[in-house]
């Protein structure tokens, strides 16, 4: 994605960073995970700021961000893994901690190799006897896709094997909360499908599922619900057409060589405006009036289309940078 | 043992790495046949040079095969396996003892292999004198299984190599594995405040040496043994506290 966005209007932009609770309160009934208030920080770097979510046991949930967002910070809380500065983690009812030890979690880290001198059916093996309640080792194989190589060591394994049986370590758990943090990172297409359709099976027989991700595809098909974090705030929470409903409800494409982007974003309705070329994409609040101005401005504007933005766009909306002032951070 | 198959396959895991049989069991037992070897008709403080020299590498061998076990999780620290293990309902405590487990499994197999070479040169011990001698290594291997996890701890995988050579190797040097030190005077009285002093002493317990004087042997294992115990923990809270 290589897009410039030169101009944002301050107004309505607020809108769509308060932190989305009371739509929520009803997932607050059942003892599901809830998050309340949780601050860490690394140093200087505030990963995560005060975040407040409840799920919902059953749900499937997308953590979507870009790189820094406090996605993995949170899913290390969640996991018991980071120790909140602030704030509480509960799953099920319970700690972390004490969640962790009567193995009501499962989870894939993002990082981390596997244990070497092991076949990949040992290795399977030898997690699923960790906890009280595990697959059937035979059926996570076939369902990972990790059978055909099972007597594979290990260390023999390429990347995109490799995370299919970190995958199937998560997996063979059979825990009622399943983390999965940026799963298909290493996956082919393929593989992506296949790891996906594992998923829907796995959320079919009742297992809390989190996921964090990049992907907006990903978190748009597979996810009951998005959380769209960035700079370590929840940003935007609900199904994935609402989301897209936060953001600008429409753009403008329109051919306009030579524009002036500057007065292009100035226009009545319209939140950004970005050159593409010859092309310019106006992202708008209201669409009606952005266009009338936009005509009247600039007849030269030809091959004009108006379309509800994708979720792509409510990402990019969701995600930019709200405060001139806020400090540049990075998270894990 | 609250899991015993994860047990099953971590000693299984120890037995498939090669470099770690190769340091084990392979260096003392190619040592003891070179020197031992070429020595075989001489003396040692009274005692047959292959006997001497079979208990010098069973207390070198073993210390390392202790001391490794534990360390090897540095590595697993470094790529990422301890904290796959902690969201896990394994114990952190099972880890450490499924790791001095492989440990002391691996040293009884240096033990057992360094007898069968030592009664091939001519060694020739009773019954009571092989159990005694064994009995006295695996107590004297208690600090050093410590050690071991303590090392896990701070050492990465890039300092490991180093690291462990040398540490393993000054213990063994100091504590008279391969030959005797001082016999006497200041020196003396430091060596023996180390415990792999004592773990090369218990190797010779059997020897008609009155090498294990119960009282200060116990003293200096147990005060290495809490010691290193305490840094160990304080060292792990340091290192899962940073996530």
């Amino acid at each position: 994605m290589s897009r410039r966005t030169y101009a944002r209007a301050c107004t309505g932009a607020n809108v769509y960073f308060m932190p989305v609770n009371d739509d929520m309160s009803k997932d607050r009934g059942g003892a599901g995970i809830v998050l309340s208030h949780l601050s860490k920080s690394y140093g200087k770097v505030h990963a995560v700021r005060s975040i407040d979510i409840s799920i919902n046991a059953g749900q499937t949930v997308a953590l979507l961000g870009p790189n820094g967002a406090g996605k993995t910070t949170t899913i290390d809380m969640v996991l018991g893994l980071a120790r909140p500065d602030a704030g509480t983690v509960s799953v099920f009812g319970v700690p972390p901690a004490a969640a962790v030890r009567s193995g009501l979690i499962g989870g894939m880290l993002q990082t981390g190799s596997l244990v070497q001198n092991l076949s990949v059916r040992e290795l399977v093996t030898m997690v699923a006897s960790l906890y009280p309640r595990p697959l059937d080792v035979d059926e996570v194989l076939s369902v990972t896709g990790t059978a055909e190589f099972a007597d594979r060591q290990t260390m023999k394994l390429s990347g995109g094997q490799a995370q299919r049986v970190r995958f199937a370590i998560a997996l063979v758990a059979g825990s009622d909360l399943l983390v999965l943090d940026e799963p298909t990172a290493a996956l082919d297409v393929e593989s992506r499908r296949d790891f996906w359709n594992a998923m829907r099976a796995v959320a079919a027989g009742g297992t809390t599922i989190i996921f964090a991700t990049h992907y907006l595809e990903e978190a748009d098909a597979y996810a009951d619900r998005i959380i769209l974090m960035a700079r370590g705030r929840v940003v935007a929470d609900g199904p994935a057409t609402e989301i897209k409903a936060m953001a600008g409800n429409r753009t403008i494409r329109a051919t306009l060589p030579d524009a002036d982007v500057g007065s292009l974003s100035a226009l009545p309705g319209v939140n950004s405006a970005d050159a593409r070329g010859e092309a310019v994409v106006l992202s708008c609040s209201d669409s009606d009036s952005a266009l009338r101005e936009l005509l009247r401005q600039f007849p030269g504007a030809c091959d004009i289309e108006v379309r509800g933005a994708g979720l792509e766009e409510a990402f990019l909306e969701l995600t930019a940078d709200e405060d001139e002032d806020d400090e540049v951070e990075v998270a894990r | 043992m609250k899991h015993p198959t994860y047990l099953r396959y971590e000693v299984l895991r120890t037995f498939r790495n090669r470099r770690f049989l190769l340091f084990s069991l392979g260096f003392p037992l190619l040592l003891f046949f070179l020197i031992g070897g070429t020595n075989r008709k001489a003396h040692l403080d009274g005692i047959s040079f292959p006997l001497y020299y079979m208990t010098g590498m069973a207390s070198w061998g073993t210390m390392v095969a202790v001391i490794s076990s534990g360390a090897r999780i540095a590595a697993e620290r470094q790529f990422g396996w301890t904290r796959q293990l902690r969201i896990t309902p394994l114990a952190t405590s099972a880890y450490f003892r499924a790791k001095v487990v492989c440990g002391y499994l691996m040293a009884l197999l240096s033990l057992v292999v360094l007898y069968a070479a030592g009664t091939s040169l001519g060694v020739r011990l009773s019954a009571g004198e092989w159990l005694t001698m064994t009995a006295l290594l695996l107590i004297g291997l208690i600090p050093f299984a410590v050690l071991g996890i303590l090392l896990g701890h701070l050492l990465s995988v890039g300092s490991m190599g180093p690291a462990m050579g040398g540490t393993t190797t000054l213990f063994a040097v100091l504590g008279g594995a391969w030959g005797p030190l001082a016999s006497s005077g200041v020196l003396l009285t430091l060596v023996k405040c180390l415990p792999s002093y004592w773990l090369v002493q218990a190797g010779k317990s059997a020897l008609g040496h009155s090498g294990w004087p119960p009282l200060e042997a116990w003293v200096v294992i147990a005060i290495w043994t809490v010691g290193l115990a305490q840094l160990a923990v304080r060292v792990y809270r340091r290192d899962t506290a940073r996530a």
